[in-house]
């Protein structure tokens, strides 16, 4: 464990470390950025109200929308000759949004990003490999700076080229990739199609720091098989700080979130309601440290649940489930929510498929369409019109009975899909 | 029994064409072919001279392809001769999955057939007891297999 004291301090402890550095936080909000003030001061609500944890619930949220209005420094609670490193979203939702970091902030994402790497069982002797792209994106700097951090030779090699990485991987004994679940699955790909004389378990590689996209337990197994590694989920958001918000241990089950720098609550994202320990809702994050950018109940739009396990691994974190979608990303169709995860869900568990798969809505008539595009591998293909068939049936069968609505499958062929080496773009939405 | 080979195709165009350009690189010579469709993708089957080289090739592409055993039978190119051939399989119930001819003579008085059995190996017992004659992949494609 690479914070012990803090990663395993009793609930108690850290409950009042929490009450004490939220007080501060807020405050920190209020009294530097006058977004905050002003939202804050019409809500009728004031930061001397907190008098124990749960009065965090007079607090009103931060929303993407605010964070876009204030683009680019409105909601910066320290002057620009603080700050020592500015992020930003890409902005593919409508405007970006921009965070910045004091030296004290970018310590403390070093910090998280060690602990998360320390917890997959990393040290100072791994060599990690960053595959997560540099740049804007927190993903590439926030994996470096945290194996930095924890004394691990640290390989800035970014995103993409897929040869040079295998090289890497072989010729600088590479033990530890980051990158994101649809780049390793396309590294396995490449692998199969391109170098099958490449022999990855033959390498030292042996984990797989996997994030910034939701990915499910079957493209975990899947991803475990075809690379060799033990796969782990790394989940952060750049508003919040960037990867190293949470992280799995060596138990793999739910993403301990670093609860001395960042208070995580659930809410019915219908009515703002938080809800019971262990529902299903949505995730909003208040940052507890933060300097140069402080969140305070920010609405994370991610789906998660939380609950409290008496864990193993000795850390007496919170846990958050795998995100299984995004309320932006929910699909409504013909009435029914639908998660683009839950499909890739049912596409893993049937037999051989492979989860290269694209979503695509249409509208015909008044009539929402699901039309689920799957590629057809060697794996699953087979000379007979009537077993691809029932292949596609059985699928037909499968979505429907899980998610409540009908879905046609079509079968294309491989590599039709674009693979992209960030996000994977998984729904196309023509109902528009 | 002779190796197929099968090829996964989009139906639509350019997709043939892709396949097709695959095998001619691959100096692939191609003996017979049929294609199966549906409304959204179809099968390609083929008979080729060198049906490992052409699976390599494909496979580099990135196009799923199989090979299947099928088998292939001299029947005589006479009215009712087909018929007799496959009442005979009824009768032992035999299931046929799908078939394609050659339609060039390959004797004086005889097309070949290619038949795809559900029990390849029970079939060809059957027709070889029967008399009929089976042909090998050099009879067919006046070449060796090319991984024998």
């Amino acid at each position: 464990m690479f914070q012990k004291e803090y990663e395993t301090m009793p609930r108690r402890e850290l409950r009042s470390l929490q009450l004490e550095r939220l007080r501060w936080s807020v405050r920190n909000a209020y009294d530097n950025v006058e977004s905050y003030r002003r939202h804050y001061d019409q809500a009728g609500f004031h930061p001397d109200q907190l008098k124990k944890l749960d009065d965090i619930r007079r607090v009103p949220f931060l929303t993407k929308e605010m964070m876009r209005e204030n683009y680019p420094f409105g909601l910066f609670a320290r002057p620009m000759e603080d700050v020592v490193r500015l992020h930003s979203s890409s902005g593919t939702t409508g405007n970006a949004t921009v965070v910045g970091y004091t030296a004290r902030d970018i310590e403390v994402f070093a910090e998280v990003v060690a602990r998360c790497l320390a917890a997959y069982g990393g040290t100072k002797k791994d060599v990690l490999q960053v595959a997560y792209g540099y740049g804007l994106f927190t993903g590439g700097l926030g994996l470096h700076y945290g194996a930095e951090k924890l004394g691990a030779a640290t390989i800035p090699i970014g995103g993409g080229n897929t040869d040079r990485q295998l090289m890497l991987i072989q010729d600088f004994g590479t033990t530890m990739l980051a990158c994101t679940p649809s780049y390793a699955l396309n590294i396995a790909d490449h692998i199969a199609v391109k170098r099958p004389d490449f022999k990855l378990r033959d390498t030292n590689l042996r984990v797989g720091i996997l994030g910034a996209e939701p990915w499910s337990e079957e493209m975990r197994l899947e991803i475990e098989e075809r690379l060799g590694i033990e796969a782990y989920d790394i989940y952060g958001l750049s508003e919040v700080i960037g990867p190293g918000v949470s992280a799995e241990c060596e138990k793999k089950s739910g993403l301990h979130i670093f609860e001395d720098h960042f208070y995580a609550e659930i809410i019915d994202p219908e009515t703002g309601e938080v809800l019971p320990e262990g529902e299903k809702g949505e995730i909003v994050y208040t940052s507890l440290t933060k300097e140069a950018c402080p969140v305070i109940r920010y609405r994370s739009r991610d789906i998660s649940r939380l609950y409290h396990d008496d864990c193993v691994c000795g850390r007496t974190h919170v846990k958050m489930e795998k995100v299984s979608g995004r309320t932006d990303d929910m699909l409504i169709v013909r009435g029914v929510n639908v998660f683009p995860s839950q499909i890739e869900s049912v596409l893993m568990e049937y037999e051989g498929t492979e989860p290269h798969y694209q979503i695509v809505l249409d509208r015909r008539g008044a009539m929402d369409d699901i039309e689920i595009q799957v590629e057809v591998t060697p794996a699953i293909f087979s000379d007979e019109l009537k077993n691809l068939q029932g292949m596609a049936s059985g699928l037909e069968e499968r979505i429907k009975s899980t998610l409540g609505v009908s879905a046609e499958i079509t079968l294309v062929e491989p590599r039709t899909i674009e693979r992209s080496l960030g996000k994977a773009k998984r729904v196309i939405d023509r109902r528009q | 029994m002779v190796k197929q080979v099968s090829v996964f195709l989009e139906n639509k165009p350019g997709r043939l064409e892709h396949a097709l350009k695959v095998l001619a690189d691959g100096g692939v010579n191609i003996v017979a072919l049929t294609i199966a469709e549906t409304s959204g993708f179809g099968l390609l089957r083929m008979l080729v001279d060198q049906p490992t080289k052409a699976a390599q090739a494909l496979n580099s592409a990135g196009i799923t392809s199989s090979e299947t055993p099928v088998t292939a039978v001299e029947i005589k190119d006479t009215p009712g001769s087909l018929l007799a051939a496959v009442k005979g399989f009824k009768e032992r119930n035999l299931n046929i999955e799908y078939l394609y001819t050659f339609t060039e003579r390959h004797t004086e008085d005889c097309i070949v057939v290619i038949f795809r059995f559900e029990n390849c190996e029970t079939a060809e017992r059957v027709l070889w007891k029967e008399g009929y004659k089976l042909l090998s992949h050099e009879q067919i494609t006046g070449k060796k297999q090319d991984d024998a």
